[in-house]
């Protein structure tokens, strides 16, 4: 059989929705954050596929896009870890049911 | 693509990716999570070569596998009072909906747009193509990029830095 | 350059070269004399590895013990020669203990983790003309790749022991990692920037098209790089991971058999790795000036990898152990600015190359001396800076004789403590 572009599109969907669960309905941050760095890989994998298979003048575009989302998703898990840690200081908890300070 | 290493390798790198993230979803140990997702970063990794894209599959190892993992591991010991379960929120089922319809949506688009095909085979070599583009076209973006790294590295150690005047030695 | 005879044994590629073209000719499908390469090199990668640990468990030992004026294993076998085996039947025989509260999936995988990128980095190395498994577009970037891997490798081992000295052994290897991964990148990047490709091939093909080591065009990045790889393998003087009288074993305590003789192997292999990718990216690989016309590139490769690694071997007898922040200080503050340096002059000597056409005869040694002239100046200025300058505390006497007063014999002073000026000496009369 071939591999058609809706291969890669199909498993870039499931893992964005994997993401999504993961980012939505984890108690801990720290999972909660997991699901982000799911969804920007999901995203990634679309935008090289679309690179490889779809007809564009410059095809490498795809590739530069996914060098910034990658450095963009270091630096933000970085400081969302560095969040974490700060709110763990203070609540001593990362549980997201539990930080909910707002809603008195 | 047609040649059969590269349809047996896409049907066993996407095997390890998806079975990776739904354990880590379903696991109860965050620490294995957190391994879990390791191993789903390289199955894309391995994805990434059968697209062809050999430059972006080797930076994600070293920046996803080689730096983001043990960031989350650091957040997971540095936080020891937390719970290490990985459990959900009384949310789950409306994530879990959520989370199917959005993968059915995007599944639906995938499979019934008509996409442009180009007829060329795979890249040659990416890394030259791109790192021109980085200096010649995105420059701009580039410097941007740049900065905001070193604001997010700048911020991360502030914002953890111990309570006390300036820094007190190495930790 | 190399005769196409397969009986030609300068290159081994020849041999397996006809065995695929005798096995295409027997009718077989397209793919199988890929696989069949693949599993000769794997094989060949496996033996060679497995058989140079063995040697060199032995001639380490000897050559530590030599220069640290003993003997060494002598006792197993003819001059010890028996020792790597009775080595690793020790390790075999073993019982391997799990701890009760250890995380158990993670305690069995964490070996493996450890071991599989020292494997799989020599899958890029070019052994000699056709001799390399896979001679990727990124070869370099690969291979730092690869080494990031042990990074959460480490950390999984640490962890899943259960144990707080692991767990800070862990952590401290990790902190050393990171801070020599960037190092590693830049100095790597300086050998890449001369060539213009990534290709591990091209890099020695370059190397030999143009009659220069690397070495010679880039001594700061190979000194930077020669530091890094010491750390990436936990060797002394950097193994404060695994420093016996600090913290017991580091992130390898609770492991005992044949999961020790993972972590065991994996540190010699880890050893030939940075050893090979030195000799191919700085030291012409597998060529020698012509040399390899009689001499078979692949034994060339391989002495120069040995004595490369005995450099390590060397290094590892004679230093003493750094202190975490003395090696991490070192590197973000004294390594990283300079190979940042050395990596815009390197940018700026090609482009000048390039742009104004100079000839290359002309151009690689004015780029060498300048390079060596600048990374001497750039190493002891900048160290100067630091305030690492010699010659400052050349005139002082401890203070404990200062303090006290002691008797120094003919030619000395002895000075008075609170700054009084110095008297000269009093004769010998029994006092302290």
């Amino acid at each position: 059989m071939t591999i058609h572009l809706e291969h890669y599109l199909l498993v870039g969907a499931v893992l964005f929705a994997i993401g999504l669960y993961l980012a939505l309905g984890k108690r801990n941050f720290v999972g909660v954050l997991m699901g982000i760095e799911m969804m920007f890989n999901a995203v990634n994998l679309t935008f090289i596929s679309f690179s490889r298979f779809v007809e564009s003048p410059n095809p490498l575009s795809g590739h530069v896009f996914v060098v910034f989302v990658i450095t963009v998703s270091a630096a933000e898990a970085a400081t969302a870890l560095a969040l974490a840690v700060l709110v763990y200081r203070v609540r001593e908890t990362i549980d997201v049911d539990r930080i909910d300070l707002l809603k008195w | 693509m047609d040649d059969t290493g590269t349809v047996i390798a896409f049907w066993i790198l996407s095997a390890i990716t998806v079975g990776a993230a739904l354990m880590v979803a379903a696991t109860r140990n965050l620490i294995h999570a957190v391994v879990f997702l390791i191993v789903s970063f390289v199955g894309v990794a391995g994805l990434y070569i059968t697209l062809s894209a050999d430059f972006i599959a080797v930076t994600q190892v070293l920046i996803y596998v080689g730096a983001v993992s043990i960031l989350f591991l650091f957040a997971i010991v540095l936080t020891p009072r937390a719970g290490r379960q990985n459990d959900e929120t009384f949310l789950r089922l409306p994530a879990l909906v959520l989370a199917l319809l959005v993968g059915a949506t995007l599944g639906f688009v995938a499979i019934d747009t008509d996409w442009s095909i180009a007829k060329r085979a795979g890249f040659g070599e990416t890394a030259s193509v791109i790192g021109e583009a980085l200096l010649d076209k995105y420059v701009l973006p580039f410097e941007i990029a740049s900065v905001l790294l070193l604001v997010a590295m700048l911020g991360a150690i502030i914002l953890v830095r111990p309570e006390g005047v300036g820094g007190d030695g190495d930790s | 350059m190399i005769l196409a005879a397969w009986y030609d044994l300068r290159d081994i590629g020849n041999a397996v070269g006809a065995l695929l073209d005798q096995v295409k000719d027997w009718g077989a499908p397209d793919w199988v004399p890929y696989v069949v390469s693949s599993v000769i090199g794997i094989v060949a990668i496996f033996l060679w590895t497995v058989l140079s640990v063995l040697a060199f468990i032995w001639i380490e030992r000897r050559v530590v013990a030599l220069m640290q004026n003993r003997i060494g294993p002598n006792r197993v076998g003819p001059a010890g020669l028996l020792q790597p085996i009775a080595d690793a039947l020790k390790l075999l025989l073993k019982e391997p203990v799990t701890t009760r509260d250890a995380d158990k999936m993670l305690f069995w995988a964490a070996p493996i983790i450890i071991f599989i990128p020292t494997i799989v980095v020599f899958a890029v190395i070019p052994f000699g003309q056709r001799m390399v498994l896979a001679d990727l577009n990124v070869g370099v970037l690969f291979l730092i790749a690869i080494g990031a891997i042990n990074t959460p490798a480490v950390f999984l081992a640490g962890w899943s022991s259960n144990n707080k000295y692991a767990l800070l052994g862990a952590m401290r290897t990790i902190a050393m990692l990171i801070s020599y991964e960037v190092v590693q990148v830049l100095a790597l990047l300086g050998a890449v920037v001369f060539v213009g490709s990534m290709r591990l091939g091209d890099i020695v093909s370059w190397q030999h098209d143009y009659n220069v080591w690397l070495v010679f065009l880039q001594p700061l990045a190979l000194a930077a790089y020669i530091i890094a790889g010491a750390v990436e393998m936990n060797r002394s003087p950097m193994d404060i991971a695994e420093a016996e009288s600090e913290i017991v074993a580091g992130y390898h305590t609770e492991y005992g058999s044949i999961k020790f003789g993972f972590f065991y192997q994996a540190e010699y292999l880890a050893g030939f790795a940075i050893a090979a990718v030195i000799v191919t990216l700085y030291m012409g690989g597998w060529t020698a000036w012509g040399l390899e016309k009689w001499v078979p590139g692949w034994l060339i490769f391989l002495a120069k990898l040995y004595g490369v690694f005995f450099i390590y071997i060397w290094s590892r007898g004679t230093l003493p152990r750094l202190r975490v922040d003395q090696l991490m200080g070192f590197a973000w503050k004294f390594l990283l600015p300079l190979s940042l340096v050395n990596i815009i002059l390197a940018g700026g000597e090609v482009l000048l190359w390039r742009e104004a056409e100079i000839s290359d005869n002309l151009a690689l040694p004015a780029f060498g001396a300048v390079n060596l002239a600048l990374a001497v100046v750039m190493v002891v200025g900048w160290g100067r800076l630091l305030g690492h300058g010699v010659g400052r505390r050349r005139g002082q006497r401890a203070l404990l004789t200062q303090e006290v007063g002691a008797i120094f014999y003919s030619g000395s002073t002895v000075s008075e403590p609170d700054g009084a000026p110095s008297r000269p000496r009093e004769a010998p009369s029994g006092q302290v």
